[in-house]
């Protein structure tokens, strides 16, 4: 880490500790998102990043961005997830959205104002995300939303949202994004998912009844919707690492702190062989995760993204977080079962990581793709 | 399996008709309130198999270790939580009264746990003593005609609705000065303390139990004094192999719900199923599920008739949890953003799952004796 990563992680492990983490367990349990903990993250300047100084943006890189996330995940993997989506939501602005769209939107999202969601999953259309079927007809001076989104992670939360839906003919050609503000007419927010974790950061549906979006607010060009997803989840592989990366080491650290001090059989636990050999596949595993992930996002800082990196940087790092946090609920045996500990807290929001952004079966596929182009002839 | 006999056949179709009427229907809404299926453990009792391994003399079925699992198995496909509590109940309360009591406790005790109008808990673990069970400090002081307990007692599944506790205290300094008691909340014998909230195994309530210098009358020890360490032995067995079979049950509703969803889900335009990577997942699960299968009626069968071995059964512990959260975490991944909603049962399997890795001895500690007996009988092997 540079000395400014190390400035940014001391100043947000001090947030953390005295804002986020005393009541991590409570808002868990009653799946409480505190806005002004967001706009207090903005006001640090964690909440935009990757987006230039000329839109009230941080204006640092993805090495920086994995920092904020990692150290944040150490207390709660469902702010690091809003900031996550906000930010890719930014990086897509930076990268596709006009003069306009950019001045209008990109201030209050960086500053933490508001929050920016993504809406490309629908109920029968999760990985294959090519087969959306919410549909964006064209009208006079603008378009006319129908269908619905599902899983979208700060939906009922977030103000300005990417929606991917089909202006054209089937396949991915025939998807469009669109900016679609909260307070749409036609727009609401569905149903709220109950899930195994993640209980802080809201994930709902998303339904559109004759929506109207005006031309102004189609990104880029009819059709690029895939693309521009595609490019979206080139920032989320990354991110969503970087938040697996934090999560299995604040769940490596509390293992070491336990074992080192609960006695059993009139020792430490540490001292038995069955538990050194555990952590000391965790850490090996973790710092794997951790150089994995920070090349990938090097490579992206230098515009040299490597899809085959990052895929192998996501599965790999969320795999490890799942594998560390189950062993870590072991290692605290039945305290690391309650919520007396957040052990159990980790291991359940550890799970979606390899899940959402591509699940990891689909990071192997594109990991194979990747290694077939490589290798024929 | 094919060595079941007629009446474990029946006993399984009761078992599965009864999961699905009374367990499955409310697991979810128990999971999320944290909440007793109580209206089904009464019903336990009326269709009988609260007493499963209990003399019928006093109101029990008489079955053995593979009835008690087949139970398990077939409840932990609906309902590990209330297959749990029902466990405390009938293997740890019951069937350790029924091996350890005398004549009089059993008469006195058990026809009402096997009828299900009273619930049974059993208290071992302690705040500072859990995998180092035999270093417990609630203390039992002996005075004239009544032993003094004083202490608390950790992790207590079923306490806050327990009638009855099987409990055991240290009386004395040795390592072994362990002794055995029946305890009546009725008679105030015990206290229920802090609740305890927990990952999975929801609808099962665990909290502490306090033992606050009671006055406990002499014929509630169950044996002699130091006693415990045998009555321990007796059960454990038993207490390994049936809670592997929730792990089981568990391992079978995945995989059922996992072939279900990989026919109707389509993605790219085919189901799930057409997927290599999907079917790689379903074969996996499926056949280690048959081998956990095989192993463990196996060894609930030579249980049965009387080959009794404490390896073979930390052997199933330690195999069967273990590999049925992988499955689980598996069948969560297979199902994607649906696996981790709570619209299905997933998430909550997993979670239920991984208390069978913890309780009733965790992992390491299975490890531990099964290496130490392996090591000594080759030991004795090469003397």
């Amino acid at each position: 880490m540079n000395e400014l990563q190390q400035e940014i992680q001391l100043q947000l492990e001090k947030y953390r500790l005295d804002k986020i983490e005393p009541t991590a367990e409570a808002d868990d349990h009653a799946e409480k998102f505190r806005m002004e903990i967001f706009n207090e993250l903005g006001e640090l300047g964690f909440t935009g990043v990757t987006t230039s100084e000329d839109y009230d943006g941080t204006g640092l890189g993805y090495q920086d961005l994995c920092v904020v996330l990692s150290e944040l995940s150490k207390s709660s993997v469902s702010y690091a997830v809003t900031i996550s989506v906000s930010s890719m939501v930014q990086g897509i602005f930076s990268q596709f959205a006009n003069e306009q769209q950019k001045k209008k939107y990109l201030p209050a999202l960086a500053t933490g104002q508001e929050i920016g969601a993504f809406g490309l999953t629908e109920s029968s259309a999760g990985s294959d995300a090519a087969s959306l079927k919410t549909t964006a007809k064209k009208v006079d001076g603008g378009y006319i939303l129908n269908g619905s989104k599902m899983f979208i992670t700060s939906g009922s939360i977030a103000s300005t949202f990417i929606v991917m839906a089909r202006t054209g003919g089937e396949g991915a050609k025939g998807i469009s994004a669109f900016i679609v503000r909260n307070d749409a007419s036609g727009f609401s927010v569905g149903k709220k998912e109950k899930k195994m974790g993640w209980k802080v950061s809201p994930t709902t549906e998303l339904i559109f009844e004759n929506c109207f979006v005006a031309d102004e607010n189609l990104l880029a060009q009819e059709g690029m919707g895939f693309k521009i997803a595609m490019a979206a989840l080139d920032r989320g592989r990354i991110t969503i690492g970087s938040i697996a990366v934090g999560l299995a080491e604040r769940a490596l650290e509390e293992s070491l702190k336990y074992s080192l001090e609960r006695k059993q059989f009139k020792q430490e636990i540490f001292n038995f062989q069955g538990l050194q050999f555990m952590m000391a596949d965790m850490a090996t595993e973790l710092e794997a995760s951790r150089l994995l992930v920070n090349e990938s996002a090097r490579l992206f800082d230098e515009n040299k993204n490597n899809q085959k990196l990052a895929c192998m940087a996501k599965l790999k790092a969320t795999d490890t977080a799942m594998k560390v946090t189950t062993d870590g609920v072991q290692i605290f045996g039945g305290v690391g079962y309650t919520s007396e500990y957040p052990m159990e807290r980790f291991m359940r929001d550890a799970k979606v990581l390899q899940i959402v952004e591509g699940s990891n079966q689909i990071q192997r596929l594109v990991i194979a793709r990747n290694l077939q182009k490589q290798y024929s002839i | 399996m094919w060595f079941f006999t007629e009446e474990e056949r029946e006993l399984q179709q009761l078992c599965r008709n009864f999961a699905k009427n009374e367990l499955a229907p409310f697991a979810e809404q128990h999971d999320h309130d944290e909440s007793f299926n109580l209206a089904a453990f009464k019903k336990m009792g009326e269709i009988g198999v609260l007493g499963i391994t209990a003399d019928p003399e006093y109101g029990g079925v008489g079955m053995g270790a593979t009835a008690a699992t087949i139970v398990m198995e077939e409840f932990g496909k609906a309902c590990p939580a209330s297959t749990l509590s029902y466990l405390a109940h009938s293997m740890l309360t019951i069937n350790n009264i029924q091996m350890n009591g005398s004549e009089q406790q059993k008469a006195k005790y058990l026809p009402k746990l096997i009828t299900g109008e009273h619930i049974g808990c059993m208290a071992m673990s302690e705040p500072d003593y859990g995998s180092d069970a035999l270093g417990i400090q609630t203390k039992a002081t002996l005075n004239s005609d009544h032993y003094i307990i004083n202490g608390t007692k950790m992790w207590i599944t079923n306490a806050p609705y327990a009638d009855i506790c099987y409990i055991y205290t240290r009386s004395g300094k040795d390592k072994k000065d362990l002794t055995t008691f029946i305890l009546e909340k009725e008679k105030g014998q015990f206290e229920v303390g802090k609740a305890i909230h927990k990952m999975g195994m929801r609808g099962s309530p665990t909290s502490e139990l306090v033992l606050d210098k009671v006055k406990i009358p002499i014929e509630h020890r169950v044996g002699a004094e130091g006693d415990s360490t045998i009555h321990m032995m007796r059960n454990l067995e038993i207490e390994r192999i049936t809670i592997s079979g929730i792990s089981l049950g568990i391992a079978q509703a995945c995989v059922d719900q996992c072939l279900q969803y990989a026919n109707e889900r389509k993605q790219f335009g085919k189901t799930l199923g057409k997927f290599q990577l999907i079917q790689k997942m379903v074969a996996e699960m499926a056949t280690e599920t048959e081998m956990m299968r095989s192993f463990l009626y196996n060894v609930c069968k030579e249980y049965d008739n009387g080959n009794k071995g404490p390896t073979s059964a930390a052997m199933v512990k330690l195999a069967l949890p273990k590999m049925v959260t992988k499955i689980a975490l598996d069948a969560i991944q297979l199902h994607g953003g649906y696996g981790y909603s709570r619209e299905f049962p997933l998430e909550r399997l997993m979670r239920d799952n991984k208390l069978n890795e913890i309780g009733a001895g965790t992992n390491e500690v299975m490890i531990l004796i099964i290496a130490k007996n392996l090591l000594k009988a080759q030991q004795e092997k090469m003397q």
